[in-house]
């Protein structure tokens, strides 16, 4: 029956599909993403092609995304979605989805096969996460340290331990405001094995762990909760070290120049992607749908990296990733998913956080407030 | 006045001048001395340097030149809380957020007298004033006379030789005002404490004080016993501001065995007595008061000048008569007389003689 | 009074004592107006206009207060204790399971999970059951994914059975019209049975949210309803949901499992068929027959096949703790207690926080506007004491800061106040901090403390300046002259007259801070953030909105506490804005 039913909703989206590219497309669009560079690059690469190609479309930006699932519910529960294609991570995808406020996707139909024919599906291959998310890009949360501040006759940090050995390198560290990615380091860093992390996570005492382990660096920690605070406090000399999204890094490092390394080992893997909401009239749903399709394509997604070292999220982009518009470097060796700064990673767990988030982070904020 | 003088009296303000802005001086070299026990008013339009004179003595005010001296003491350099001088504010300046026995028992307080004694005093003071069911009362629940009476019990309560009023009566009613008026110079006498009262209503001024100083121009002009400022001021300034007073102007004719004959500029001409003017020919203003205004000849002596005179308007006002003139080219000429049955009722159009006697007539400075 | 007549015609004009002489005539009546009309109502009569034209005036404002004031309140006092989520998403197993006895170590028994598969299938299509998930994954971790998996899988229950059903015969129970047929009792039914459509559409009103009106295209029949009940019932629902939500034929849609499982069931629990006569009797026959030596389904077996987490009591003792429409344990949660399975017990030490954040809030509350008053306090009296032109230039000094972004000035403040910060650096300069000992003025309470002083001290100043600008300088004249030291003068006669401008500005700068975030957020590190902070994570990150709007009205209630003792101690009346 699950085939049947697939197939059937399939051929009733294929319908629904046909009759909406029959009708009117919506000629405005309310785009939402986390602004800054980031949302600078999606315009290059994806808007600003795509408006070429509709005459007449305008799009409009809401930076809204770091809170688009509490304002996609306050949205839904006053009768009234004012946004067309919202980005967000894909933790947060996934709770859209639950909540029944993102819009169920289906790859083959809605987005686009790469130009040699391989299918949708499985050109994003596993990064298709939940029902509802259409991904963009890889990224990474991982560390970045000040150069001038590695202590003489030592070795720059490229270990993730080092974040916790205050003897070797002494010095504050900036860390995410919240447990996720956290405790996991810190489990690594315990001598937890990699494949048990999550196994030991589940278990009181395995949080108890985690948080003991952090504890040890806990004064020496500013917690922060906005991705632009870490290369701030790197540029300012205020902490030696500190975890954020590695395009971030990259900016300061290449952009403007900051004494600052990259330090790629232990670095989490998390997507970042599209989703519509569920309930837009015809029109805009028509009109959504087909920048979807545009702007996940193979060539799409490949220019986005020019402006910004995240990885694309299909892999038949990757090989046509180039070179930085700007400074003319290539981008290849900046991206996360590059093979050499790829040797140790994690991929964020979003099933095990869908669930141990709440418990875990009310543990976490209880410690922190100790 | 020489220094001797000046520190006999209890009070005294040797050659004090006072400026605020470094330019304009608003108290002009004021000596002034008073002997204990008197109540002195300072009187004048606002302006005249008096409330300045008051706050000096107070010590909110420093004077720019000259000696303040209270008992023969200069108090230039006390604070104000040390010179234990009494004051009584416009606006009565009672602490809104104590009671009334609050009120009188905080100068003592501060002066750390001791509990019942305090309660003592506050109930002398209270009974002294006819307020003594008040204590426990909010200043606001008060009506403006009765706060008055607490402000003036609040500046007696710890007993000062020294007490200063700033215009106390001026928010009240004319009625309530002529009672405070009794009361206070009653009180005053009574207890003996010297009190210098500043008011620009002269009625108050006249009706109170020992000795009246007329202030203008950052000057006293006259410092004189009501009766004498009165009845002979001592120039132009004082004869208009203290009472009604009609005046004619005109040249000096003849000045003689301390009489003086004044052409008017119309050329009547008129007897006065010569205060401000010294030799003949010299402009002058002569100064009579309504009262002393005679049109009946029966009334005025033999070989008195009279002029001639066109009733304007007459007005019964009660207890006297008010009668407009137009005299020597004067349209405000203004004659009161009793409302006697053998007094006679002018009538508008009429032309009279009127007269006075000589004495009453002053020939002052024209200015 | 009755003398005064009117000059024009000499009768005796009516007066405002008339009505007294009218009520003194008729002694113990009600008090009459001239014309004879009680007095109360021709008042009332004459007010009443003004009244209206008052109350027309203030419209707009009232509505837009109710509209984004006063109703937004009042929801998320709703919110705070809202949990229909849980029967409305689970409304049989939620009935079943009262039956269940929560303090048993056992599990319950099979009706409930019976109860629970015809429940979760309605909601996974509905795809209710997430949010269900999410809810209770609040109170035990895991049972998000515990639900979403279980809405996955829900279909392979009973898929032996079901095989076994379709295999019989073609083109019958795996046929949409056979189904359809058979359900509307064929196509030549008289009677139907209309309260089971209605009960169907009632189900999904609750569950969604939506309003499922509109013509399905089915009606069932009466005979096959009281038949089979549940299989009617679970058809209706399937019918319901695919015309409606779906916007699809009934007719030509396959029903779903659970219709096909409570056929089973049914037949299975012996079902009288052989009385039946109408559309599909032999097959109906030919099935019970079949399904006779088929095992019997087990709903409990199946869903420990799919999650184990089904057989784990913590799970169906939150579920039984947590089926009532209403719950206390969002305010519970607000004040580090929960409800357990034997009544109200404290949180685990180490998930205790809100007490902690609560008390710290109002304790830096405090210390802000205890800071405020003393920079703030010499001021305004500055400002009041000096002349107008003056006051004003430095009065737009101190209304500065208003005019620029909150987030801006919070910024500005941490420049300054970091380690390597502009006063940090001008510390080492002079020499009064050693270039290794740097003063972690941020990311600390001190941080914001400091910045939210700064921030709030305008509300401070503008009160008591007003309330200082109404105070006469004649009674410190008069205090000094009673013989008051300048010291004592202040203090017993100034300072008392201030209170009401402090009691102001305390008021007004205490219930800011109260809530503030932002600058917590941005200074306070982890020892200087507030409770509004954990309100804003659980707003827009946790999405735990009733456990946010519980300690939002917590807050409120704190804040309402604190005001009604600021009235018993200080008195209201003894607040003052200005003169």
């Amino acid at each position: 029956m699950k085939l049947t039913k697939t197939l059937m909703a399939t051929t009733a989206l294929t319908v629904a599909a046909a009759s909406a590219h029959a009708q009117e497309m919506a000629d405005s669009m309310t785009v939402v993403s986390w602004g800054g560079a980031y949302q600078a690059s999606q315009q290059k690469a994806y808007t600003e092609p795509y408006m070429e190609m509709n005459e007449g479309l305008e799009v409009i930006w809401d930076e809204s995304s770091n809170e688009a699932v509490a304002k996609l519910r306050a949205m839904d529960e006053a009768g009234n979605i004012t946004w067309d294609v919202v980005d967000v991570v894909a933790a947060d995808a996934l709770r859209l989805c639950d909540e029944g406020l993102a819009m169920e996707i289906d790859p083959e139909e809605h987005l686009a096969a790469a130009p040699d024919g391989t299918s949708a599906e499985e050109d994003f291959g596993e990064l298709l996460v939940g029902d509802c998310f259409i991904p963009q890009i890889v990224y990474s949360t991982t560390f970045g340290y000040r150069t001038d501040m590695v202590p003489e006759g030592v070795e720059a940090p490229n270990d993730i331990c080092d974040v916790f050995d205050l003897e070797t390198y002494p010095g504050k560290r900036a860390l995410e405001k919240r447990p996720i990615n956290n405790v996991e380091w810190a489990l690594l860093c315990d001598g937890v094995p990699k494949e048990e992390v999550y196994d030991v996570l589940a278990t009181d005492e395995g949080q108890q762990r985690a948080l003991d382990k952090l504890a040890t660096i806990k004064d020496d920690v500013i917690w922060w909760s906005a991705g632009a605070d870490t290369p701030q406090l790197l540029a300012d000399g205020e902490v030696f070290m500190g975890s954020t999204y590695n395009g971030r890094l990259f900016a300061a490092i290449e952009e403007q120049d900051q004494p600052i390394g990259m330090m790629w080992d232990a670095q989490v893997f998390d997507l970042d992607g599209w989703i519509i909401p569920e309930g837009l009239p015809e029109d805009r749903l028509a009109r959504a749908m087909d920048f979807i399709m545009f702007a996940t394509d193979t060539q799409r997604l490949a220019d986005q990296a020019k402006y910004i070292s995240y990885g694309p999220a299909r892999a038949s982009s990757a090989p046509l990733v180039g070179q930085h518009a700007d400074l003319g470097i290539d981008m290849a060796p900046h991206m996360p998913t590059d093979p050499e700064n790829a040797k140790n990673t994690f991929l964020y767990n979003y099933e095990f956080w869908a669930d141990y988030r709440d418990d875990i982070d009310a543990k976490f904020q209880a410690w922190l407030a100790q | 006045m020489t220094e001797s003088q000046a520190s006999d009296a209890f009070v005294a303000f040797d050659r004090v001048q006072k400026s605020y802005d470094g330019e304009t001086l608003v108290v002009k070299d004021l000596n002034l001395s008073m002997p204990k026990g008197e109540f002195l008013t300072m009187l004048g339009p606002s302006g005249s340097g008096k409330t300045t004179c008051l706050m000096m003595l107070a010590g909110f005010e420093t004077a720019t030149h000259g000696r303040i001296l209270l008992d023969g003491v200069s108090i230039n350099d006390i604070p104000p809380h040390k010179r234990g001088i009494g004051m009584v504010f416009q606006n009565y300046a009672l602490f809104p957020h104590m009671t009334v026995a609050e009120n009188l028992s905080f100068p003592l307080e501060v002066r750390k007298i001791g509990k019942s004694d305090r309660e003592t005093k506050v109930k002398r003071a209270l009974d002294m004033v006819q307020m003594g069911a008040f204590g426990g009362r909010r200043p606001a629940q008060l009506s403006g006379g009765q706060q008055q009476r607490i402000a003036l019990a609040r500046a007696l309560v710890f007993e000062p030789e020294l007490v200063l009023m700033d215009e106390p009566l001026g928010a009240l009613d004319k009625q309530l005002r002529e009672h405070m008026q009794f009361e206070i110079t009653k009180l005053a006498h009574d207890l003996g404490i010297t009190t210098v009262y500043v008011t620009h209503d002269q009625t108050e001024a006249l009706t109170m004080s020992d000795r009246v100083a007329v202030f203008d121009d950052g000057r006293i002009q006259q410092l004189a016993p009501p009766d004498e400022l009165y009845e002979s001021p001592q120039n132009s300034f004082v004869a208009q501001f203290i009472g009604e007073n009609n005046t004619l102007e005109g040249t000096v004719k003849e000045i003689e065995g301390g009489l003086a004959q004044v052409q008017l500029d119309d050329g009547g001409i008129i007897d006065c007595k010569p205060v401000n003017v010294s030799k003949v020919g010299e402009r002058t203003r002569v100064s009579i008061r309504p009262e002393r205004v005679e049109f009946d000849k029966k009334r005025l002596k033999e070989g008195t000048h009279t002029i001639k005179a066109e009733v304007l308007e007459f007005i019964y006002m009660g207890d006297i008569f008010r009668t407009r003139l137009s005299v020597a080219g004067n349209d405000n000429f203004v004659i009161k007389s009793r409302n006697a049955p053998d007094q006679t009722r002018l009538t508008p159009g009429e032309t009279i003689e009127i007269g006075w006697l000589p004495e009453d007539c002053r020939a002052l400075d024209a200015n | 009074m009755s003398d005064v007549t009117d000059a024009t015609t000499g009768k005796v004009a009516p007066t405002p004592d008339d009505g007294l002489r009218i009520a003194d005539s008729n002694e113990g009546g009600p008090v009459l107006a001239a014309d004879g009309t009680p007095l109360k109502k021709s008042l009332s009569r004459t007010l009443r206009r003004q009244k209206m034209r008052a109350l027309l005036l203030i419209a707009p404002l009232l509505i837009f207060v109710l509209v984004t004031f006063i109703v937004p309140i009042v929801s998320m006092l709703l919110r705070s204790v809202d949990n229909t989520i849980v029967p409305d998403t689970l409304p049989q197993t939620v009935s079943a399971i009262s039956e269940w006895d929560p303090t048993a170590s056992d599990l319950p028994g099979e009706p409930v999970y019976e109860a629970l598969y015809y429940d979760l299938f309605l909601a996974s299509e509905a795809k209710e059951h997430t949010k269900l998930g999410t809810r209770l994954n609040y109170e035990q971790t895991g049972l998000s994914s515990q639900f979403r998996s279980v809405g996955r899988d829900l279909d392979e229950i009973g898929e032996d059975q079901i095989d076994a059903l379709e295999d019989l015969a073609e083109d019958t129970w795996d046929n949409e019209t056979f189904w359809f047929d058979l359900m509307r009792g064929g196509e030549t039914a008289e009677n139907s049975d209309q309260d089971v459509l209605d009960r169907a559409r009632a189900r999904l009103r609750t569950l969604t949210g939506d309003s499922f009106t509109g013509g399905t295209g089915f009606l069932p029949g009466a005979e096959i309803s009281a038949l089979l009940p549940r299989t009617a019932y679970e058809y209706a629902s399937f019918a319901v949901y695919t015309a409606i939500a779906e916007e699809d034929v009934v007719a030509e849609e396959e029903p779903w499992e659970s219709v096909k499982i409570a056929l089973i069931q049914e037949l299975q629990a012996g079902a009288d068929v052989a009385s039946y006569s109408g559309f599909g009797a032999e097959q109906l026959v030919a099935a019970q027959e079949m399904l006779a030596d088929q095992p019997q389904l087990n709903f409990k077996d199946s869903f420990l096949e799919i999650d184990e987490g089904w057989g784990n009591p913590r799970t169906w003792k939150t579920l039984s703790v947590y089926k009532s429409s209403y719950t206390s344990g969002y305010f519970l949660n607000a004040a580090d207690y929960q409800l357990g399975f034997e009544g109200v017990e404290a949180r685990p030490e180490n998930q205790q926080i809100y007490i902690t954040l609560f008390m710290r809030t109002l304790y830096m509350s405090l210390i802000i506007t205890g800071s405020c008053i003393l920079l703030g306090y010499p001021v305004a009296w500055i400002l009041a004491n000096l002349p107008l032109r003056t006051a004003n230039v430095l009065m737009i000094l101190v209304l500065l800061p208003f005019w620029t972004s909150l987030l801006v000035r919070t910024s500005a403040w941490k420049v300054l106040l970091q380690q390597q910060g502009v006063i940090n650096e001008i510390l080492v300069w002079l020499g009064f901090v050693d270039n290794a000992n740097r003063l972690i003025l941020m990311n600390n309470a001190t941080g914001t403390i400091i910045a939210m002083t700064h921030i709030l001290l305008p509300f401070m100043i503008l009160p008591l300046y007003s309330v200082m600008k109404t105070i006469p300088p004649s009674y410190l004249r008069a205090a000094k002259s009673l013989g008051a030291t300048n010291v004592t003068a202040f203090w017993r006669v100034y300072f008392p007259q201030s209170v009401p401008g402090i009691g102001a500005g305390s008021i007004l700068v205490f219930i800011l801070s109260i809530g503030y975030y932002i600058t917590p957020e941005i200074v306070g590190g982890t020892d200087g953030v507030f409770i509004s902070n954990r309100i804003a994570y659980h707003i827009s990150s946790s999405l735990n909105w009733g456990l946010a709007a519980a300690l939002g009205t917590i807050l409120l209630v704190v804040v309402l506490v604190l005001y009604w003792c600021y009235d018993r101690i200080v008195g209201i009346d003894n607040v003052k804005l200005g003169g």
